[in-house]
Parts: C-alpha cells; structure tokens; sequence
C-alpha cells in the first residue's frame, strides 16, 4: 500500500494510543497532513497529544454502504470531540442493529451522544485502514 | 457594476434515463434556453458547465468542450465542479462575467448521469464530495453525513423525524404539476415514516432520488437586452458564495452551515434585500434536514426554529414564504452537476408567471435559490429579481 505521507504517520500514532493534534501557536488544533494552520495560516505547527478518550457528539447507523463497506452494513459512523479536534470514525463493540422505535430515532440506540469512546485503527480488507472508536466502559 | 439578465432558461426532464448520454441531456436543456432566450448561437461569449462525476460516471473528462460542440455553440467553455453545487457556481462566475462587462452572452448550467450506475457506485461517487482520509475511510457517505448533522440538530434544539417527513411530504405536493420532476405523486406524512432507514435518523423519503438531468440558463446584459429587443425581465441582483472546512468534523457547528449564511449575507447585501423581503425559495434539500438548515442559512427563520416550518405550514405553496415549490431535490430529482442551475431555471419561471406553480406565488418579485455542496464545505446563493 502506498502510504499518504503524515497522515499514515498520525495513524500509526493513534493506533499506538498516541493521537495527537497539530496546534498552532495561537491555539488552533488541527489534523495532519498539514503545512499551515488552517485558521490562521501560521506554519508552525506542534503535536500537541490528544486524550486518551473524547466524546461522541453524533452519529448514524449507515444502511447503505460505499463498495468499500457494502459487507458490512448496517454500521455506525459517529464524530468525537477530542477536545481541540473531532475525529470521524466507525464504532466498534455495538448493535447497529439496535431500531429505534421513537420520533427521535434515539430510543435504544446503539450508542448516545455523550458517550466516552476511544481512538484506535483497524486495517482493512481492500488495504486501507478505518479509524475506530472502541466505546469506553464506565 | 453591470446587470445579468436572465433572458432564457431549459432543462431536460428530471428522472432515470439510463440510457441518454451525458451530451444528449446537455444539448437539449441548452437548446430550449436558446430558444427561450431568442439569442443567436453565435453570440454567446462563454459556456460556463457544471458536472460533478462525469469522469466516473460515463469515463468522461475534459466535458466543456463536448458540451459546447454538443449545444452548438463555438466559444470558449470550462467546466465548473463544486459538487453538488457545481452548477451554482458556474451560474455565479456567468453573472459576475456579465456583470462586468467582460461578456454580453453567457451561458451556465450543467448535466449529470447517474442512473446507469449501481447504488453502491452512486454512493462511491457522491462520497468523494466528502474528505477521503478523514472522513470516507471511517464510513461517511453522503446520506451519513446528513444523518450526522441531522442528529446534532435533534441533540441541540430538537426536533423530530415527523418534522422530516413533512419536508418530503411537501416538496412531493408541490412537483406533482411540475412537468420536469422525477417523482409527480404525493407521499403522506405516514409513508415517509415508515420506510426503510438510510443513515439514521433519514429514512428513504427523506433522500433525494439519484437522477439524470441537464439545465441551461442564457445570461445577457443590460446592454445587449437593450440593442437587440430581448425579452428579460429577471435579473439576478445578488451572488454569494461561501466555503467552510471540507471535513465536517472540522467545522464549527455541526448543526448549522455557515458557508450558507455566509453566501446570504454577500447575496442580500448586492442585492440590497433583507429575508424578509424573499417571496419564494428554491433551496438545496438533498434530505430534508438540508432544507431546514438551509432556511435558517438564508434567514427565512431563526436559527434552530426551521424544523417545524414545514409542520406548520409555513413553507407549504400558500404558507407565508413558499420554498422548493418546483418540488425541490426531493421530488423533482437531484441530477447532481445540474441542480443549481434548475434551481435558477425554476425561480425564473415562478417570477415570470410562467412556472405551473407561479399561481401560489402570483405577486412575487423577489426569489432566493441556495445550492451546496457536500456537507455544505460549498454554498452559492443567488437573488433574483423581477426588473422590466
């Protein structure tokens, strides 16, 4: 596989359980690859560590998939805040099938917003890898 | 600065026509705007084209050209691609081109082919519109992301998936006149409901089909209506266009879609109109959480209070501001490199009186259309204006 330059480098780190965010010395935070910050333009930019769990603050159960997921559907696709960055990533360890059965569609749900979850990576089958959330046990 | 004049507007008929060529659509949507229009081929200065996935969808690059061949037209042509707002912006650089002086005949708009492809495809090419590191490798589609800002929506100020499905349930009442609309039949409240589930909270009824289309919209200045006797009595009178950070996650609402607002804010400013002013809409409900955002983008209503517009009636043919009376995305089909300029053809017509719909509308002078792209990473909007 032909690796995306920094951005690879960031996965590995996230699947080592050490995240980290590109932060700008005017406190932007930012996800590589990068040259600049992409508020302010500033082009020196740190890893600043991410925490070790953020927050899910939504999700959807995807029903129908991309090729590249079509086998694995239905799943749940959800954004986390990480604090300075969100991060996008299917969670593992849940129902997707989990109906809801009220106006909301959030009554089960297979996860809720607020939730704790953890970053890690999986590879997959046509060679890319997928970065997961892992919900955190309380 | 300059006026840009609509002077004609076409479209092809919205639907699944698989077996029409990408060049076919474009040929004829340009032909009726020139017709309509009454403007010699020979004097348009530019062909401005929308398309989004046409190298993926018919292995076509390098469409411009084609295009123009396609319409008859022997003048420089470029291809505008915005996403799902490509036709938008190809519309917005006619108007800014007119306007200054550059050109006296442009013509916008642009095609897509869809239906030809499986599902799984469409879907594979509608996520490219999305940011592939971070966002198409953890699963996002195109519905996904909708359902994402659709939950945060919820989560922030409420709202429910009957809400939703009075969004469809309307743009569905308003394409059954509409002799271009993909889908001329009503879906109740109920049926909405109960299909099937697409990216949670959406179900089935709140997506816009997959469709193949094409429109055109002829673009002429003052001047040039003056010399030659041309019929144009709509001008457009404001342009805006705005872009936020492509990955969602990135963004700083999750719920809102401040590339829209922006686009309005520039759009009303030229125009020198308020929300409140609009008398009808067209706005970009590739799912019917699109259209509640997009409303409070362009101001029609506060921020977090679109979702019960449609409820209540508000946005219904004789509520207090009709929007997506030509049957929006829908219901009148979302042929995605097209849209925006649909969105101008159908205004046109509703301020004109000539629209199957202009009866709801019969005093309107002034109409907005918003077109985005993506998870709204791309927004134009346009303000059009009766002149003369």
């Amino acid at each position: 596989m032909v690796r995306n330059t920094g951005y690879d480098e960031w996965l590995d780190a996230v699947a080592d359980g050490e995240g980290y965010a590109l932060t700008c010395p005017n406190g932007h935070a930012s996800l590589p690859p990068r040259h600049v910050c992409p508020d302010c333009g500033v082009t020196d930019l740190s890893e600043t560590a991410l925490p070790s769990a953020g927050t899910v603050e939504t999700f959807t159960v995807v029903h129908v998939g991309t090729p590249a997921f079509a086998d694995e559907t239905p799943y749940v696709t959800a954004i986390a805040d990480f604090g300075s960055v969100r991060l996008t990533g299917v969670v593992r360890g849940v129902d997707p099938e989990t109906e809801a059965d009220d106006e909301q569609q959030t009554n089960p749900e297979p996860i809720a917003i607020g939730d704790p979850v953890e970053a890690g990576v999986e590879r997959r089958s046509n060679g890319d890898r997928t970065l997961v959330f892992d919900p955190v046990e309380e | 600065m300059g006026t840009a004049r609509i002077a004609g507007v076409g479209l092809t008929p919205f639907g699944s026509h698989p077996d029409r060529t990408g060049r076919d659509l474009f040929a004829e949507a340009a032909a009726a705007a020139i017709a309509d229009a009454g403007v010699p081929r020979a004097n348009v200065d530019a062909l401005n084209y929308g398309n989004f996935m046409g190298s993926l969808a018919e292995r076509q690059g390098h469409q411009a050209p084609l295009m123009a061949e396609a319409a008859g037209l022997s003048c420089p042509a470029t291809r505008y691609e915005e996403a799902c707002a490509s036709a938008g912006v190809a519309v917005r650089e006619a108007v800014r081109t007119v306007r200054s002086g550059e050109a006296d005949v442009v013509v916008a708009g642009g095609m897509e082919r869809m239906s030809h492809l499986e599902t799984a495809d469409v879907t594979a090419g509608l996520a490219t519109a999305a940011d592939d590191l971070l966002e198409v490798r953890s699963g996002m589609t195109f519905p996904g992301a909708y359902g994402l800002m659709a939950r945060a929506y919820f989560d922030r100020f409420g709202g429910t998936r009957t809400d939703l499905a009075h969004v469809a349930s309307k743009n569905h009442d308003h394409a059954i006149p509409n002799e271009y609309a993909q889908f001329r039949r009503a879906v109740s409240v109920e049926e909405a409901l109960s299909a099937p589930p697409v990216a949670t909270p959406l179900h089935l009824f709140d997506a816009c089909p997959i469709t193949d289309g094409a429109s055109a919209v002829v673009f002429v200045s003052d001047s040039y209506a003056a010399a030659h006797d041309v019929e144009a009595p709509v001008a457009v009178s404001g342009s805006g266009q705005g872009t936020d950070r492509l990955a969602l996650g990135d963004r700083d609402r999750l719920a809102e879609t401040p590339a829209a607002t922006r686009a309005a804010e520039t759009a009303y400013g030229e125009a020198s109109v308020e929300p409140e002013d609009v008398d009808v809409a067209e706005v970009h409900d590739c799912f019917t959480i699109a259209e509640v955002m997009a409303t409070e983008s362009l101001g029609l209503f506060p921020v977090g209070e679109g979702i019960t517009a449609a409820r209540e009636g508000a946005t219904a043919a004789d509520g207090a501001i009709p929007v997506n009376l030509s049957g929006g995305l829908k219901a009148k089909g979302h042929p995605v490199g097209a849209t925006g300029g649909s969105q101008i053809v159908e205004l046109t017509r509703l301020l004109r009186g000539d629209h199957p719909n202009s009866d709801h509308v019969p005093d309107a002078s002034i109409g907005v259309a918003h077109n985005a792209g993506g998870s709204v990473a791309t927004a134009v909007v346009h303000v059009l204006e009766v002149v003369a």
